[in-house]
């Protein structure tokens, strides 16, 4: 029964993480536009106590609609749908609003900026932040009409009509002037100096006047790429998939006449598909787990111990037709004794197979910080360890001999009729 | 035989899988046991679930680990407050140690794989049925893994809670290895109600330390 979870493992629970911030502006139950509702869902307070923090914040040199105003053009617009604000909400946000206003006003009049500078920067701002809040209704619609991307859409603000334009130019205007009132006041420079300074004027106009689309076509291309992203995955899994299991899906009922052909087919795929979704490198990982991809079939297996034991008893599930069933606690390196200890384990699994008689072998392998342990183990029909024969290599050669000649240790169980269990003993280098 | 169905009733099974051919598959193995096991109701769905089991009362449910909508976890959380005594066996296909554990944690008393024989699962129902938790060696290995004192583990806080006895650690390994209760039991020279004892406390132990974030630090290690 793996197959099914590929269709939801990979694309539900391990999928393409959104790679966007934690704070979202609300869309829906927002006053102006949606930062004091966005952070109180983002920290859990209520959303009075974010704004009246706003209200309060703009008495200091207006910092409050400062904060408020950055946060409006870098924190996007959540796509969910929220409940709408009550009446008494609204009233008292827009309370809040005056208040805060008010006592940013009070503070800046009687506060130290001379009046040529406050008047223009005052009518540069209100330009701004009208040609801001149409770049946001603009993103707005663009969410009612769904995902329309693109340059285009981007920089025409997704055809927001007549009424737009002028808003945007009435916005700019705005903006212009408050530029040359504020270069009129401080008329008592040269004309290098008044150059100069238009100059840069204009250039910051410009700049402050395109930040919001810039943002948008930032936003739209993070959008886009995590869309292409997961896209490529699911082919991804569409083309493994059908390498691996539909193919074998079609042997096997070309071969369905053949039981043990089957069980052999079926069982190769569940070990590879398996190994593909939840391997070491596999699909199922973590996303930072796997930098180089999943793994492919015919990718070199990691040279631990673990790997090369499921590698090895798949090779001896193959080979027989029986299920090895192999726990691994803890893993190490390969070295040269281990790799002989591997072998030996490997061989055990393989007289196992050949005269337990049964169809199911257990391989239990323990790495501990001084020694590796393996078991290998059958309930079949077990033997004399007196009345093996002197020309049965097997046992002798394959396993004590490997093990000796690399200081490991090999100890047998068994009995006629009661199983048999191999238990190898590796001891580690401390190097 | 009739004294037997009076002496026990087979009993009540729910499943839980978002795979229909799974399920009839596990009907049709557990039908062969019909004396232990009754098949009550099945569902496909997290939401499903949570009606089923509380329409039916079973008193085992077969929980997937993997489902859409939160997976087995999400069942146990909600149903385990209001059906306490419904008794969860996780019926997993995934090898992935993070996704047995949680389900553990959750309050499931048994973990078993999807390859195991009808015969066996309904032996492991009637089991997890009487109270006593069923180990596959697989999740033994994962607890043994998760707890092992290795030379790189995170240093455990509370010894006389969250360490396994040398005992316990025993029993996990032969479980581990394959044996089963009885067999452990000969082997250690204890009784198989000794075994279960210990099992039990080694659940109870995986449940009670996820602030050590248990089956994080397993994956993190790749011990799987």
């Amino acid at each position: 029964m793996p197959f099914g979870h590929v269709v939801h493992g990979p694309n539900s629970a391990h999928g393409v993480r959104e790679t966007g911030p934690k704070l979202y502006r609300r869309r829906g139950g927002r006053l102006v536009s949606g930062v004091c509702s966005g952070i109180s869902d983002h920290l859990g307070v209520s959303v009075l106590s974010v704004r009246a923090t706003f209200a309060v914040l703009a008495a200091f040199g207006g910092a409050g609609v400062f904060a408020y105003g950055l946060l409006w053009i870098f924190v996007p617009q959540s796509a969910g749908a929220e409940p709408p604000v009550t009446d008494r909400e609204r009233q008292q946000g827009l309370g809040l609003i005056i208040l805060g206003l008010g006592l940013a006003v009070a503070v800046g009049l009687l506060g130290i900026l001379p009046g040529w500078l406050t008047g223009p920067l005052g009518v540069a701002l209100v330009g701004a932040a009208v040609v801001w809040r149409e770049a946001d209704e603009s993103q707005r619609r663009r969410w009612r009409e769904g995902a329309r991307s693109g340059m285009a859409g981007a920089v025409l603000g997704g055809g927001g009509g007549r009424a737009a334009m002028v808003r945007i130019i009435s916005g700019a205007a705005l903006v212009v002037i408050g530029a040359v009132v504020f270069l009129g006041g401080s008329a008592t420079a040269s004309d290098l100096q008044f150059a100069m300074l238009s100059t840069i004027t204009a250039l910051i106009g410009a700049a402050v006047l395109t930040v919001p689309w810039w943002m948008r076509l930032m936003r739209d291309l993070d959008v886009e790429r995590a869309g292409r992203v997961r896209s490529q995955e699911r082919a991804e899994i569409a083309a493994h998939l059908h390498d691996s299991v539909l193919q074998t899906l079609a042997l096997i009922q070309k071969q369905a006449d053949s039981e043990r052909e089957v069980r052999r087919l079926a069982r190769g795929q569940e070990r590879e598909l398996r190994t593909w979704l939840y391997g070491p490198d596999g699909y199922g990982r973590a996303d930072g787990d796997r930098p180089a991809g999943p793994a492919q079939p015919g990718d070199a297996p990691p040279q631990t111990l673990s790997a090369q034991l499921t590698r090895a008893c798949g090779e001896v599930e193959d080979a027989f037709a029986i299920t090895v069933q192999q726990v691994v606690v803890g893993d190490c390196e390969l070295d040269e004794p281990l790799t002989a200890a591997l072998a030996a384990a490997r061989e055990a699994v393989v007289n196992a197979a050949k005269h337990a008689g049964v169809g199911e072998v257990s391989v239990y392998a323990e790495v501990e910080p001084d020694r590796v342990s393996i078991f290998v183990r059958d309930r079949g029909a077990g033997f004399d360890p007196e009345r093996v024969s002197d020309d049965r290599h097997g046992l002798a050669d394959s396993i004590k001999g490997r093990m000796e000649r690399n200081g490991g240790s090999v100890r047998i169980k068994t009995a006629p009729g009661s199983g048999t269990e191999v238990q190898m003993d590796m001891p580690r280098k401390t190097s | 035989m009739t004294s037997d169905g009076t002496d026990r009733a087979p009993v009540r099974v729910f499943l839980v899988d978002d795979h229909a051919l799974f399920r009839s598959g596990v009907r049709a193995e557990l039908a062969t046991a019909p004396d232990q096991v009754e098949v009550v109701g099945e569902a496909g769905s997290v939401g499903e679930a949570v009606a089923g089991i509380a329409h039916y009362e079973p008193q085992v449910v077969l929980l997937d680990v993997h489902m859409p909508d939160g997976g087995g976890a999400e069942v146990l959380r909600r149903v385990r407050g209001d059906h306490p005594d419904v008794v969860f066996l996780a019926l997993s296909v995934s090898d992935a140690a993070e996704d047995v554990i949680a389900v553990i944690r959750g309050g499931a008393r048994g973990y078993v794989t999807k390859t195991i024989s009808g015969r066996e699962l309904a032996d492991a129902v009637c089991q997890v049925a009487a109270g006593d938790p069923v180990f596959s060696p697989r999740l033994a290995g994962f607890v043994l893994d998760a707890f092992s004192q290795g030379p790189n583990s995170a240093p455990i806080g509370d010894p006389e809670l969250d360490l396994l006895t040398p005992r316990e650690r025993d029993v996990l390994r032969l479980l581990a290895r394959g044996y089963a209760y009885k067999e452990i039991a000969s082997e250690l020279f204890i009784s198989v109600k000794t075994v279960e004892t210990h099992v039990s406390s080694v659940l109870r132990k995986t449940q009670l330390s996820n602030r050590y974030e248990l089956s994080r630090w397993a994956t993190d290690r790749r011990l799987v």
